[in-house]
């Protein structure tokens, strides 16, 4: 099947945002959406509901897949009155964080609605995550070892 | 022989979990424990549940921890029980390790590790001397840890990419149409076992069975002389492909930890000499159980190399079969559970069998005589 640009680089965009709002904290994304100036009314497409998905690792690291656990999982999805549908599929059991998720990912998908949320959820989830990160990879960069090399010359020949 | 059904006991029960709630709470004049705090404080025993749980999921594996009093056997019991009440929705990409966010890394085999030799959060190098500021109360919040100017860069190479031009590592394989890995939550154990199922059994199995399992290996029995190549741990992604998409999603970031062992391996006649690996994968930072994991995973491995085995640590039955802690304490703990009817019928066999052999003695006694 051809792979159409415009929709791939949609669906590139989407797995971004999904991936932002489903490692965000369920605090932050619940007071994100609490500080929006207006929320649009959504319906349940699907309710939050709980479950499991099972994680897989690669044998050695790179080779096939084993099964190693499961990790929970809630997710929902909703319809805006203006027809979009979003979906949210978060790890843990925060339902209220699924169910957000999957607002803002219809509005995200809504031009009228994108410019709402795009800065004011989507970005401050993802600079809060990108410092989360930026300081954990300082302290174990702070945790290298820097050897002293001894450097061994030969006693006089 | 049947069943006799006894009744009561239900009051001593009621009574009896009554007392265990109040002693789970211990002096009421000590503040009670939120689950919050386990998991913040007793991070590493919400770490082994989860792992050994087989479950990702921190704050119901602190309430786990809390409700078992900190028996961890009995919070990873609770944590699978639970688990059984949830529907599965279904199964994640394998993670990608080598792109972890590392806070840990370190190679005991190579010292020149490209990324460096990363310490993290660690009680290594610690003089293991009790802590008596710990125990003051109203201690102050501890310095947060130094920073560095410049951040640790990611994806780090692992040691076996890093040796993979030189084919001195053996390499991992991926079959070109690989088939759905073994589940032991859904398949019953199998054997001959594949290398897919005896690591989901090793992942979910007992830390304490494997570091011993692993220990009696290091000291001889089934011995795979291992360097430890690579731990590291840290965060990955998740990826899901739900249902209404189509196509794959990060639903969530969790931490690992990962082993890779070396052992020597001096060649056979087809494959040429080489280290061969063992591999560790746990949920959360169990580096014990990692370590373990991977020395016992490729003690396992015996018959790709062309090993004898004669040890507990290669016998995989042996090992599959009594590494699940769940398993292995319920077998063992049903014994307090009412036998009456078993014993019963002993004492009748032992009381006949004691009357024949006095009998036979005195008739010996009276012939002799």
């Amino acid at each position: 099947m051809p792979v159409d640009p415009v929709n791939e680089m949609a669906g590139d965009e989407r797995r971004q945002w999904l991936s932002i709002l489903a490692k965000a904290q369920p605090g932050e994304v619940i007071a994100a959406w609490e500080d929006l100036s207006e929320r649009p009314a959504y319906s349940a497409l699907r309710a939050p509901e709980t479950g499991l998905v099972l994680v897989r690792g690669r044998m050695g690291g790179a080779g096939d897949a084993f099964n190693m656990g499961e990790m929970t999982v809630t997710r929902a999805a909703v319809r805006l009155e203006s027809g979009e549908t979003g979906i949210g599929y978060v790890a843990g059991r925060d339902r209220r964080h699924a169910e957000l998720a999957a607002a803002v990912d219809a509005m995200m998908q809504a031009p009228a609605l994108r410019p709402t949320v795009e800065g004011a959820v989507v970005a401050r989830l993802a600079r809060a995550q990108a410092e989360r990160r930026d300081t954990a990879a300082r302290k174990a960069a702070a945790t290298k070892v820097d050897f002293f090399t001894m450097v061994r010359t030969r006693g006089p020949q | 022989m049947a069943y006799v059904s006894v009744k009561g006991g239900e009051k001593a029960i009621t009574h009896a979990h009554q007392w265990l709630a109040e002693d789970r709470r211990g002096d009421p004049g000590v503040s009670e424990l939120d689950v919050a705090q386990v998991r913040e404080q007793l991070s590493l025993a919400v770490d082994r549940v989860m792992s050994e749980g087989s479950c990702y999921d921190r704050d119901l594996a602190a309430l786990a921890v809390k409700q078992a009093r900190g028996d961890l056997p009995e919070a990873i019991f609770l944590l699978r029980a639970y688990r059984t009440t949830l529907p599965r929705f279904g199964a994640s990409l394998p993670v990608e390790t080598e792109a972890m966010a590392v806070r840990r890394r370190v190679s005991a085999a190579f010292k020149d590790i490209p990324g460096g030799q990363v310490l993290g959060p660690t009680f290594d190098y610690t003089h293991r001397l009790l802590d008596f500021a710990l125990a003051a109360e109203g201690g102050a919040a501890p310095e947060p840890a130094p920073q560095a100017e410049e951040p640790q860069a990611y994806p780090m190479p692992n040691i076996a990419s890093v040796f993979r031009h030189e084919d001195l590592l053996e390499h991992d394989v991926r079959a070109d149409e690989p088939a759905e890995p073994y589940d032991l939550t859904r398949q019953p154990m199998k054997f001959p076992a594949d290398r897919d199922q005896r690591l989901q059994a090793l992942a979910r199995g007992d830390e304490g069975f494997l570091l011993s399992l692993a220990y009696s290996s290091q000291r001889g029995w089934g011995s795979t002389h291992p360097l430890c190549g690579e731990i590291r741990m840290g965060e990955v992604a998740v990826e899901f492909v739900p249902d209404e998409l189509g196509f794959p999603i990060e639903i969530g970031e969790i931490t690992l930890t990962e082993c890779t062992m070396l052992s020597g391996f001096a060649g056979s006649a087809e494959r040429p000499p080489q280290y061969t690996r063992g591999y560790g994968l746990t949920f959360g930072h169990c580096e014990r159980k990692a370590m373990s994991m991977a020395i016992v995973d490729r003690a396992l491995r015996h018959r790709e190399v062309g090993e004898q085995a004669d040890a507990p640590v290669q016998d995989e039955e042996f090992v599959l079969y009594h590494s699940d802690n769940v398993e292995a304490s319920g077998f063992v703990q049903h014994l307090k559970l009412p036998h009456y009817v078993d014993f019963q019928a002993d004492l009748q066999l032992i009381r006949r069998l004691r009357k024949e052999h006095f009998e036979r003695r005195a008739a010996l006694k009276e012939a002799a005589e």
